[in-house]
């Protein structure tokens, strides 16, 4: 099946002209813009904000003030406090189930992409029965089963990026596997444990990680898009996503109720994209190959 | 041709197989229990144990997968126990307006990347293609809803020109329905053209440098026919790839406009079955979507070959 | 020569900004080719020849600057109006490229690029030219041309996608022919077969020709006139049985002395040319061959030697030590 041959993300199989990208000014905005969320998110205990789920209903939607920084949501809950908090989630959403596709995507890969044959067939095969479901669907459905929360959220999305690292790593091995350093190292002997952690993981590892980044950004919209519907983080906790849901009824007297955290989203978003984009176009192994 | 077909059709057999086993066991992990559900608080024990009988829920697992599996290959889903229509009406009643949804979305979002992939390539490394190639990547970070509120915002609350919910079938009323389709679409088509455009615009950058684009031009053709005869068509290839990468992307962007602009489609439907647990409903259209899904791959895969006459005869 | 050239090179020179610095690819270079003519250009790789090529027919990259005259059928094609160049491209100006697999489009049916061609500068309706191409494909001895319109590139040989390639650039009946190397990419038994059909039809058609290679046993006998390149510039240039006869350049005569000889002993080493062809962004001071050539001596070193004639005014050479014995009598 041609288009499950290619992985999510495949501008690296079609951009054969490069030109030599220097990290400029706008990637170092960009790790600074990540810094600062991930700093403030995980500082959020220790800054002097109000909680993010006390109502105060005799103050919904106020508008900004020296009380309220950023004024009040529909049910006169602290925006400022809300979006701290907010970003807290979904960076632990957003790093965590990343984190358990480049590992068990990254290893599977890795192996199938050195081992060939029948493991192989085996692997990729299943990634395209994974693949075959599109990918909201299957997390509003487990969601719907297994009930909402943030682990089962963490991990069915962890679970729907296992195929694309799998593929990003398993391309990476075959173009790798096949260098003159790792038939160096069978001819000396090695054992393939040696090889796959020793010699092959420090290279795949580059361009996993620039994946890694991108799916940051991705498991960031998925679960927004999820708790935007209701169906991703369940309430009082608040996550971006579901601020925007709410701030949609607010359009008409506070749209900044929405578009506060949208904005805010849009950044993080676009500036793991802008790391990770640049990141891959620096180590895709496929750059030195033939 | 007839060999590659075959062949192809020949491998979504187990696929089609392994996802209708996973949606089902998906269903059956269900904690809690199905009967439960279903009587809500008219539950008592003899009830459920009579209802679990009835569903034959008390069956192994594989028995009951082959006979779901059984009734299926027959045409029989299902029934809601909410609304009591099969799972096939329900879905029949609503995929022409999902479908009408991703086909506009899908117009409109080729409607802009393609052109503007052109003529960046064309212009490649001009301010131009440096400003579009820099939107286009900024978009990638605008998930559907997040431009469908600023749509709705612009649109809807303040310039009033279109409504932000509703829907009427075409048949009724043609302008009526696109008019409540067209903030939809769009919403999905900004999603989309970026990244038509970003893969277009760098397949053509290659492909305007080969040899035969040289000769081209050296054979005196309009300018016009070598860009969108010569040039274009090596590069459709990439087109019909992204396009069909984005089918997946498109029906879960799908399923969230329908629920933000409340039009009655699949992915309503589903949201729906979800909020109010009628796991019927769920289990069938989840299969019927990912088998529509594996489907449209294998047309996309299909169009591959009639594209690039090298697939077909196994060269490339 | 009584009427003007057919194509007349003027003072050409194409630099390419590189970012080492400036690459002279080709330096002032003049060139005249007459009506039913055959011009034989020579050089190793990375001589310039294929930019000289590409500049007279105004196809150089972006970034190239090109300077001098390129005087077609009475008209500067540097600068004229694209509408106009254009036009006379694929009808009075045509080309075969080196390598027929990635000269022809490999999404395009043979026929479709034969007749696009022709209903483009001949006007010809669909039918028309579907003849027309079956012909065409006929004469440059293609068996079976109509089931061939329907084919792709890759379902045929090289040989014969060069054939293709060359009927395309003969289907309008150009005035000037430019063929690129338009054997090196082929069979050496299929050479030779190409090089004959070439200059059957030039004869035929009574059509200018250049013939652009690294070989000069291809351009004996079958061109009227040899311009041999080096390092960017015009080196010699003689009528081809006086180049061979008298040749003066001693780039030329290496050149002659590397093709292996079918009566040489066996294993008898082969002459190669010791050292390479120089770095075009570092031009050398004095003649670019002296660093490999046998007869270099002082002022080689320190001036550039211009193109001079020799006794008669068809054979210019431009070097200080010119050779004065015959070719075959070199050691």
């Amino acid at each position: 099946m041609a288009t499950l041959e290619l992985s999510i993300g495949e501008e690296v199989a079609v951009t054969p002209v490069r030109r030599t990208r220097r990290l400029g000014p706008l990637f170092w905005a960009a790790i600074a813009c990540m810094t600062f969320v991930f700093v403030v998110a995980a500082l959020a205990n220790l800054l002097p904000l109000p909680s993010p789920t006390d109502m105060d209903m005799l103050e919904r939607r106020a508008s900004m003030s020296a009380q309220h920084w950023l004024g009040t949501d529909g049910l006169g809950r602290d925006e400022l406090a809300r979006l701290i908090y907010g970003a807290r989630i979904s960076l632990i959403v957003g790093l965590c189930a990343p984190m358990i596709g480049i590992t068990i995507g990254g290893a599977l890969g890795m192996l199938a992409g050195y081992f060939r044959g029948r493991f192989e067939t085996l692997v990729v095969g299943s990634m395209d029965v994974l693949l075959a479901f599109p990918p909201l669907i299957l997390a509003l459905a487990v969601t719907a089963y297994l009930g909402q929360s943030i682990l089962n959220l963490t991990c069915i999305l962890g679970v729907l990026g296992i195929p694309a690292f799998m593929r990003v790593a398993r391309a990476a091995t075959l173009v790798l596997a096949r260098r003159e350093f790792v038939i160096a190292a069978q001819a000396l002997g090695a054992t393939h444990a040696r090889i796959l952690l020793r010699e092959l993981l420090p290279n795949v590892f580059l361009p996993l990680f620039a994946f890694f980044l991108l799916g940051v950004a991705v498991t960031i919209v998925a679960e927004s898009a999820l708790s935007f519907l209701g169906l991703g983080v369940p309430p009082p906790i608040p996550s971006w996503g579901t601020m925007i849901g709410e701030g949609r009824e607010s359009l008409e007297i506070a749209p900044r109720l929405a578009f506060l955290p949208a904005v805010t989203m849009f950044l993080t978003v676009l500036s793991f994209n802008l790391v990770g984009d640049a990141l891959r176009a620096l180590t895709d192994p496929r750059q030195g190959a033939l | 041709m007839l060999g590659f077909v075959a062949r192809r059709l020949l491998y979504l057999v187990p696929v089609l197989i392994a996802v209708s086993l996973l949606t089902f066991l998906i269903a059956s992990l269900l904690p809690g229990d199905l009967a439960y559900v279903i009587l809500g608080d008219q539950a008592t024990p003899e009830k459920v144990e009579a209802l679990r009988h009835d569903m034959e829920l008390d069956q192994p697992v594989w028995w009951r997968y082959i006979s779901w599996l059984g009734h299926v290959l027959q045409g029989d889903f299902g029934r809601s126990f909410r609304t009591g229509q099969t799972v096939l009406q329900a879905v029949a009643e609503r995929l022409p307006v999902s479908i009408e949804l991703m086909l506009l979305a899908e117009i409109i979002g080729l409607a802009i990347g393609v052109p503007l992939a052109i003529a960046c390539a064309v212009r490649s490394g001009s301010v131009f293609d440096r400003f579009m190639t820099g939107t286009a990547f900024g978009m990638l970070s605008v998930p559907a809803f997040l431009s469908a509120i600023l749509l709705i915002y612009l649109f809807a609350v303040e310039l009033r020109w279109l409504p932000a919910t509703g829907y009427v079938p075409f048949r009724e009323d043609p302008a009526g329905n696109l008019r409540f389709l067209v903030l939809p679409a769009l919403t999905l088509a900004v999603a989309e053209w970026p990244g038509i455009m970003r893969v277009l615009r760098s397949d053509m950058i290659a492909t305007l440098q080969e040899d035969y684009i040289a000769l081209a031009k050296a054979k005196g053709l309009k300018a016009s026919r070598i860009l969108f005869v010569h040039a274009l068509k090596p590069s459709s290839l990439t087109l019909v790839t992204v396009t069909g990468i984005n089918i997946g992307r498109l029906i879960g962007g799908a399923l969230i406009v329908e629920t933000i602009f409340a039009l009655p489609g699949i992915g309503r439907l589903l949201v729906g079955a979800i909020y109010t647990r009628d796991l019927i409903i769920l289990q069938g259209v989840v299969l019927l979507v990912a088998a529509g899904f594996v489907l449209m791959n294998f047309v996309v895969d299909m169009l591959y070959a009639v594209l690039d006459p090298r697939i077909r005869h196994g060269h490339a | 020569m009584t009427e003007p050239a057919l194509l007349s090179v003027e003072g050409v020179a194409v630099d390419l900004p590189t970012p080492r610095g400036n690459l002279r690819a080709v330096d002032q270079v003049d060139l005249s080719v007459g009506a039913g003519r055959t011009l034989g250009v020579v050089g190793e790789s990375g001589c310039g020849k294929t930019m000289l090529s590409r500049a007279i027919l105004q196809l150089l990259p972006k970034k190239a600057r090109l300077s001098g005259r390129v005087m077609f059928d009475g008209q500067d094609l540097v600068g004229l109006d694209p509408e106009r160049l254009r036009k006379l491209r694929g009808r009075s100006l045509a080309v075969v490229f080196q390598d027929p697999m990635t000269s022809l489009n490999p999404v395009l049916t043979i026929g479709t690029q034969l007749i696009e061609t022709l209903q483009e500068h001949l006007e010809l309706d669909g039918n028309a030219a579907k003849r027309r191409s079956v012909e065409l494909l006929a004469a440059v001895g293609i068996p079976a041309p109509e089931q061939r319109l329907m084919q792709y590139p890759h379902q045929l040989s090289g040989g014969m996608r060069q054939r293709v390639a060359i009927a395309i650039a003969l289907s309008c009946e150009p005035k000037l022919l430019i063929a690129d190397e338009p054997t090196t990419a082929l069979d050496v038994t299929i050479q030779a077969q190409i090089l004959d059909l070439l200059a059957r039809e030039q004869r035929r058609r009574h059509m200018a020709m250049i013939l652009i290679t690294h070989d000069l046993g291809v351009v004996a006998g079958r061109t009227d006139e040899v311009a041999v390149m080096y390092a960017g510039r015009v080196v010699e240039r003689a009528p081809t049985p006086a180049l061979f006869k008298k040749m003066r350049m001693p780039y030329t005569e290496a050149l002659l002395a590397a093709i292996p000889k079918i009566d040489a002993a066996p294993h008898t080493p082969l002459p190669a040319i010791s050292g390479r062809p120089p770095d075009p962004t570092r031009p050398i001071q004095g003649c670019s061959f002296s660093p490999r050539c046998r007869y270099a001596a002082g002022q080689c070193h320190r001036e550039k030697p211009s193109l001079a004639a020799a006794e008669s005014l068809d054979h210019q050479y431009a070097c200080f030590h010119p050779i004065e014995v015959a070719a075959g009598a070199t050691a």
